[in-house]
Parts: C-alpha cells; sequence; structure tokens
C-alpha cells in the first residue's frame, strides 16, 4: 500500500465508536453515526438476497430454455430482486447510511433533529423486510415489483399481502427519515452556515427528503387499495368489479417514478462532493447544481404516465407527459456539465472515489440519454417493456445509485471506520465493477430493440449470443461486488488508522477526527465561507 | 457468430422505417453527448491530474459572464435538442395510433397464456396471424383475464390488451414473411410462452389461405344470431316503434346522451352499452336495458359489435 504520509494518524483516545460498548449500546443507540451502521449492515444483508437473486436469474437466462428453474420460480426471483433491490436497498442506501451519518456532521449539528424517531425508523425498516423475508420464505411472491393489476389482486396465489405489507411498513421508515433531515437541515445549521454554504449533498439529500415526505403516503395509499380489493373483493382495480386497471398504473407509477429521483438524487450528492474534493477546487456552477436537484424534485412528480405510453391511455396525455420528460433531461444535463466543467484547472487524483465518481458521470449519462429516447413517443411504442428498458434503468439505479453509494462509502469510509483500505485493490474494485457493469447491460439495449420482452423465463434461441454476454458480464459485476467486501472487512481489523483529513480536503465532516466523537465535534464550528473553498485551505494549511 | 444472433431486427413495415429514423437521430445524439462527456472527463483528467500531493486547484473565476453564458448553452441547446425529439416522437406516435380509412379489421382475444385471432371472413385461429402483404390491417384486442400486451418487433409496434376494454392496433406489412409476436406485459407463469407468429403473404396467397383453412361462421353472422337469441331485436327494431336506440349506422357517429352529453360511438361504447346499460343513457330513451355482464363471452361480444357494423344507416336490416 502506497500513500501519503498525512492519510494516516493516530486514533482519538474516545470516538462514537468506543464511547460504549455491547449490544445494547448500538440497539438502543440514539446517535446517527452508528444509526448509519446499523443501516448499512441491515442493507448489505438485503443487497446480498436481491444480488443472489440476479445471479440466478442471469444463469437461468444463459439458455434459452427454461433448464434451471420452472417458470413459476423464475417469476419469483425476478419478483423479490426487483423488490429487494428497490425497496429494501436502493431507496434507503444513501440516505439512510451515508445520509444519516454525514447529515448532522456537515451541518454542524450534535445529531438529527429527532434522534430517538431514527432508531425508531431502523426498527421499522427491519420489521418491514421480516415481513418480506417471511413471504419469499413461505413461497413468494410473482407479480413482478409493479403489482399490476388485476393480476396482482385476483390471478396471483402468492404472498400478495405480505409483500405488500412489508412495503407498506417500510415507507414510514423512510418517511421518518425524510421528516428527520428536513427538520434538521432547517433549523440545526451550524453558526454562519447559511443555505448557499451547505455541501452540494445536503442540498440533493433535503430534495430527496422533500419527495419521500410526499410520495410514499400515495404508495402506502395504493398498497392498502390492492390489499382492499384482494382480500375483502372492494372493486377498485378490476374491470370484472368495476374497476380501473389503469388507476392502479397511474398511482403506483404516481409514487414509483419519483422514487428513481429517490435513488439517483443522493448519488449525484455524492458525486457532487467527491468531484470537487479529488479536482481540489470549487464546484463549478453550484446553485446550477443546488437548484437542478430541487428541479428534478419537482419534475420527478410530472412524469409518472411516461410508463403508460403503450397502456391504453389518451394519445394527448402521453404528448403533455413526453414533453415533461423531456425537461427531466435539463437539469441532469446541467449537472453532469458542471461536474466535467469542474475538472477543468483541477489537481485531479484519480483515487478510489473519484473512480466510482466518474464512472457513475459516464454511465448515467448514457442511462439518461436512453431515458431520452424512452421519453419520444415514437420510440417508445417499440421498446416500451423489453430490455431497452431494463437496461436504461439499470444504468441509472445500478451504474448510477450504487456506483455513487459505493463511491461515497469509500470516500468517507476513513471517516465513519478511522480505517483506511488498501488503494490497489479498492482501484481495482472500480475498474471490475465498471467494465462488469457494461459487459451485462449494454448487451440488454441491443436485445431490447431485438424485442426481446422483459420478465421472459424461455426466450427465441436468435437471442442467445447476447445473453450469454450478459451473464458473463454479471459474473464479472459479481467479483467487483465481493472485492469492497472483503477489503471493507479487512480493513476494520487490520486497516491503517486514518487522520481526521486522509484526502487532504474541506468540508466540516473532515475537520473533526476520525472517527468522530459521540457529539461529533468538541466545540460547535463556526461557518464563514463556502464549502469547496480550496484555496483558502491552502493558506490556512501554510499558515499552521 | 452472429449469423443466427442479429443485432438488429428485421423491418417489415413504412411505420417501422419512421422508427427507426427516428431511433437512429436520437441514438446519434446520444452518441455524440457521451462521447463528448467520455472524451472530456479523460481529457480534463489527465491534463490537469494532480503533480504534487499538495497541488490545489484554480477556482473558477467569480460569478462572471462567461460562466452564465455557459450554463445557458449547456441548458438551452439541449433543451432545443429535446424539444425537437418530442415533436418528431409525437408525430410517429400519432401515426402509430391512428389506423387509416378502410383497414381490413380483425379482432384479438387475449387470454392466459394464449392469442386468439378472429378473421371477418370466419377463419380463426391460435397464436398465428395470418394477412395481406400491402393491406392496412386494424385489430380490436381485449383480455379475458389479465392485462397483456400486444408486440410486434417487426412492425415495430405493441399495445397493452386490457379486460373489460378495447385496444387497437394497426400495421402495414410491405414486406412477405413470417414474423414474431410476443406479449410483453407480464401475465402470470407461462407469460414467457405467450408467442406466436405473423405471417405476412400475396394477396393470392392470403385468400387461399383462408379458402383452404377450415373456416367458421363469420362473425357477424354469429353476432346477427345472437342478437335474435338474447332478444336484442325485441327492443333495438329498425321501426318507428323501437323503445331503444336504432343501432343502423352507429358506429363512427356522435350520440347524443342524456344531460346534454354526447359520446362518438366506437367499439368500446358498444361494449359499455351491452355491459353497463346505465353508463350512457341515450337522449329520448328510458334507462330500461338490463346488464349482459357475465353472460356473454369477450368472443361474443365482438361478434355482436361485427354485426351492428353490418347494419348500414339507409336501408338497415
Amino acid at each position: 500500500m502506497d500513500r501519503l504520509p498525512r492519510e494516516t494518524g493516530e486514533p482519538p483516545k474516545v470516538h462514537y465508536l468506543n464511547a460504549d460498548y455491547g449490544i445494547r449500546s448500538w440497539l438502543l443507540t440514539t446517535d446517527h453515526k452508528r444509526i448509519g451502521i446499523l443501516y448499512l449492515i441491515s442493507i448489505t444483508v438485503f443487497f446480498a438476497i436481491g444480488g443472489l437473486m440476479a445471479v440466478l436469474i442471469r444463469m437461468e437466462l444463459a439458455t434459452p430454455e427454461g433448464d434451471l428453474f420452472q417458470s413459476d420460480m423464475y417469476n419469483r426471483l425476478f419478483t423479490m430482486h426487483g423488490i429487494m433491490m428497490i425497496f429494501y436497498f436502493l431507496i434507503p442506501s444513501i440516505p439512510a447510511v451515508l445520509g444519516n451519518f454525514l447529515i448532522p456532521i456537515m451541518v454542524g449539528a450534535r445529531d438529527l433533529a429527532f434522534p430517538r424517531l431514527n432508531l425508531l425508523s431502523w426498527y421499522i425498516f427491519n420489521i418491514a423486510g421480516v415481513f418480506t423475508i417471511w413471504a419469499l420464505v413461505h413461497g413468494g411472491v410473482d407479480t413482478g415489483w409493479t403489482f399490476y393489476t388485476p393480476y396482482s389482486t385476483r390471478y396471483s396465489n402468492t404472498h400478495v399481502v405480505a409483500t405488500g405489507l412489508g412495503i407498506f411498513i417500510a415507507g414510514f421508515s423512510s418517511i421518518l427519515t425524510g421528516l428527520n433531515f428536513v427538520v434538521t437541515i432547517h433549523r440545526m445549521r451550524a453558526p454562519g452556515l447559511t443555505w448557499f454554504r451547505l455541501p452540494l449533498f445536503v442540498w440533493s439529500l433535503y430534495a430527496t427528503s422533500l419527495i419521500i415526505i410526499l410520495g410514499t403516503p400515495v404508495l402506502a395509499v395504493t398498497v392498502l387499495l390492492l390489499a382492499a380489493e384482494r382480500v375483502f373483493g372492494i372493486g377498485i382495480f378490476d374491470p370484472s368489479l368495476g374497476g380501473d386497471p389503469l388507476l392502479f398504473q397511474h398511482l403506483f407509477w404516481f409514487y414509483s417514478h419519483p422514487a428513481v429521483y429517490i435513488m439517483v438524487l443522493p448519488a449525484m450528492g455524492v458525486v457532487s462532493e467527491i468531484v470537487p474534493a479529488f479536482a481540489r477546487k470549487k464546484i463549478f456552477g453550484y446553485r446550477f447544481i443546488a437548484y437542478s436537484s430541487v428541479a428534478l424534485a419537482v419534475l420527478g412528480f410530472l412524469v409518472w404516465a411516461h410508463h403508460m405510453f403503450v397502456a391504453g391511455m389518451s394519445i394527448y396525455a402521453a404528448a403533455v407527459f413526453s414533453a415533461l420528460s423531456m425537461l427531466v433531461a435539463v437539469p441532469s444535463a446541467i449537472k453532469v456539465f458542471n461536474w466535467t466543467a469542474t475538472l477543468y484547472q483541477g489537481a485531479i487524483s484519480w483515487e478510489t472515489p473519484m473512480l466510482y465518481a466518474l464512472g457513475f458521470i459516464g454511465l448515467f449519462t448514457m442511462g439518461g440519454l436512453t431515458g431520452v429516447m424512452l421519453a419520444t413517443l415514437g420510440i417508445d411504442v417499440h421498446v416500451h417493456d423489453t430490455y431497452f428498458i431494463i437496461a436504461h434503468f439499470h444504468y441509472i439505479m445500478v451504474g448510477g445509485a450504487i456506483m455513487g453509494y459505493l463511491g461515497g462509502l469509500h470516500y468517507w469510509w476513513p471517516k465513519i471506520t478511522g480505517k483506511l483500505y488498501p488503494r490497489f485493490w479498492s482501484r481495482i474494485s472500480a475498474m471490475v465493477i465498471f467494465i462488469g457493469f457494461n459487459v451485462t447491460f449494454f448487451p440488454q439495449f441491443i436485445l431490447g430493440y431485438l424485442g426481446m420482452p422483459r420478465r421472459y423465463h424461455v426466450y427465441p434461441p436468435e437471442f442467445q449470443v447476447l445473453n450469454v454476454m450478459s451473464s458473463a458480464g454479471a459474473t464479472i459485476l459479481g467479483v467487483g461486488y465481493l472485492i469492497p467486501l472483503i477489503y471493507f472487512i479487512w480493513s476494520m481489523r487490520y486497516g491503517p488508522h486514518a487522520s481526521s483529513n486522509p484526502w487532504g480536503v474541506v468540508g466540516l465532516e473532515w475537520e473533526t477526527t476520525s472517527p468522530p466523537p459521540t457529539e461529533n465535534f468538541e466545540t460547535t464550528p463556526v461557518v464563514t465561507r463556502g464549502p469547496y473553498e480550496y484555496t483558502h485551505a491552502e493558506e490556512t494549511a501554510g499558515a499552521r | 457468430m452472429f449469423e443466427n444472433a442479429p443485432l438488429f431486427p428485421q423491418r417489415a413495415s413504412e411505420i417501422a422505417r419512421q422508427v427507426d429514423h427516428l431511433f437512429f437521430f436520437a441514438l446519434g445524439g446520444a452518441a455524440f453527448f457521451s462521447i463528448l462527456i467520455a472524451g472530456l472527463i479523460f481529457y480534463l483528467g489527465i491534463r490537469y491530474r494532480r503533480r504534487n500531493p499538495d497541488d490545489v486547484g484554480r477556482p473558477p473565476a467569480a460569478h462572471s459572464n462567461a460562466t452564465n453564458v455557459l450554463e445557458a448553452t449547456w441548458s438551452l441547446v439541449p433543451l432545443a435538442l429535446l424539444m425537437f425529439l418530442f415533436v418528431w416522437g409525437a408525430r410517429v406516435y400519432f401515426a402509430i395510433a391512428r389506423p387509416p380509412a378502410g383497414a381490413a379489421e380483425m379482432s384479438v382475444v387475449g387470454k392466459q397464456w394464449m392469442w386468439k385471432i378472429q378473421h371477418p371472413e370466419g377463419n380463426s385461429e391460435i397464436n398465428e396471424l395470418h394477412v395481406p402483404v400491402g393491406r392496412p390491417i386494424k385489430l380490436t384486442l381485449t383480455s379475458e383475464d389479465v392485462i397483456h400486451s400486444f408486440s410486434l418487433p417487426e412492425f415495430r409496434i405493441k399495445t397493452d390488451v386490457l379486460p373489460g376494454r378495447y385496444s387497437t392496433l394497426w400495421f402495414q406489412a410491405d414486406r412477405i414473411g413470417e414474423y414474431r409476436l410476443f406479449c410483453t406485459q407480464y401475465c402470470g407463469a407461462e407469460h414467457s410462452r405467450m408467442t406466436g407468429r405473423v405471417f405476412v403473404m400475396k394477396p393470392n396467397d392470403y385468400q387461399a389461405w383462408l379458402a383452404g383453412e377450415r373456416r367458421g361462421r363469420a362473425p357477424a353472422e354469429s353476432g346477427a344470431s345472437l342478437f335474435v337469441s338474447r332478444a336484442c331485436n325485441t327492443c333495438h327494431r329498425s321501426d318507428t316503434a323501437a323503445r331503444a336506440p336504432i343501432l343502423a349506422g352507429l358506429i363512427g357517429r356522435r350520440v347524443a346522451l342524456q344531460g346534454g352529453r354526447s359520446v362518438v360511438a366506437d367499439e368500446g361504447y358498444v361494449r359499455e352499452s351491452i355491459m353497463d346499460p346505465q353508463a350512457k343513457i341515450v337522449a329520448g330513451y328510458q334507462p330500461i336495458m338490463p346488464t349482459f355482464k357475465g353472460q356473454l363471452s369477450e368472443e361474443d361480444l365482438l361478434q355482436l359489435i361485427d354485426y351492428v357494423k353490418t347494419l348500414k344507416a339507409s336501408g338497415g336490416s
């Protein structure tokens, strides 16, 4: 491990990790940093379950025939993969782990506004997970994560209600976290920390929290209506009971489209921290990036019906939703261009977090541009519900959200644990994941334009070559995810101690010790400048 | 390696050509911006790489005019391109959605897990669709159970097929051949086996196929029988003593409803009027018709509608 001498340092004698010992001190903690770690453990377990499903799916799809599972089993696998990854990994990932850990520190506070509510939200999240895992163990659910009616309310004889209840409960955990963030950001900023001195990570999580608070109740209502129809036969969505199946799709996507921004906005926030840090340069267009987060949160609520262009809605309504969906690309483009412009005249180091962040920019750009194609009505008709869609949203969610999450984890790991991880292996992991991801998902764009439908257990033999490529890529991607798991665990025990500021960057979180004390700062910091002022950093460093 | 593994789908209609052109334009734009961003990242990342561990970047000039020009450029140029793409995409979509006049009409019923196709001549087929080349075909589709989706990738079209309502899909094949049919809306255990074939034939061959297949009754004839056996004809008569609206020339006509609203009668309107007669009452009539919900199959309904279509305004039947 080659590294700069100042990356290592002596750990503080007392910090939040050793301030208290024993299982009780963790399960009853109200320290936002410890709760962040509890979330990290929970979502890693859920990610492993969802990832195992993905492995099995890709194994089955290596051949056109259904030779590994029965169709019933295959349908349960892709359903559970989607539910685990979306509701139990992607949605909580950056907010509940990194947001929990960092927001109070970044605003110079001692904790979140409601520490006990924060702990409650973790318990609610795990109870929700138990429901879903119960459903999984007792035979699973086969509706797809979208639960389209009337299949889910009348025809499926799997555990729809138990799974739905899990999602319903998980929603409350999201709402509590979102509420906690909004109140904290409004009320608990340190003296001098004005809105435009906030790190962009805080801005993006603020926008995310607004979506969570406004959108999640709609999901809750939708799940309740679904259960009412399935259990009590109340006709809401089933046409044979006088209901309207399109109503379900409108309600479902009214939450589930903004949910995409719940997943990707936090990743954008992480990238907005990493890029200026490793360019050691003030971010370009701070206000444009901040406002574009808010614009995405607002526009995200106005485009849901672009999931329904072939569902049988009015063609004029479709035109309106197509135009609005196009507008989403503008704030996204603003962010990408501003990050790129930040590199100009920077002092760029290709450290591991930067590799992840730059990988994010590339993959998110491709995901966004294929999203523009899908917003184009004439193209969407052909590629809707094909592998083109699958490839597109994996570019956003895996290439975007997970690259952002891993980048953030690598960036703040020394702060969270006080330990360093091996530079060589971590850079290898970033590259293996980037390559594995593209080999997995790029062929799926081609498959989709060829017409291969999604959720197909068996498929025509002419699609096999591309499917084998995709499965091979998934193997590489899987290895890429295992490498960080190994060296992160290694580093907790054997990693060298990190200094308080191992990357040599600015930001309130780097002014406290690694790991921070329970109260985050010995004295409340007073903020006198914006978040990415590197020339000042150099002057003060010289003065010291 | 790729002889049996194509990278681009065949094209069997003029609409497919239009969709491909639109796609190529969007793809070109996407490739341009992807390469631009990737190129800039690599160029700037190497050009401004950190040479000394203590190096610090040069901060951007404080909010200058040049910054604003830059921000405006990379907001407004994409916006203009996006709006151009939107308009083009909407035009193609409208062309896909609107069947031309004079199309040959066929009906499709989807059920777990098969497609049943009914030709007006009386032929019906399962998971196969024979059509003549060069003639617009309009499909009226419905489902007996869950939502399905009728996807024809070589024609670049699809539509969801819902229970309790009608979807329409039209295409005009311009190449003889055999093409794929997929169900693209997840519909249960055997979703991935709900597939079929489209056979585009020379008009003569199509006529021969129609004659050679065992032909059932024409759907409109079956509809005429149902119209009598279900006693529709006791009220829906063509004379002035009718207690119910006269059905001759109904399809495509604007019907005045009670309460001052009006509706253009299409297949969906007729279906609703049979299944839920109280939903829309024609002005001047009493709500006396009983519902036929649960008594008629989707195929019966389509046959009745086909029969109603044969009732011409002049002369009647």
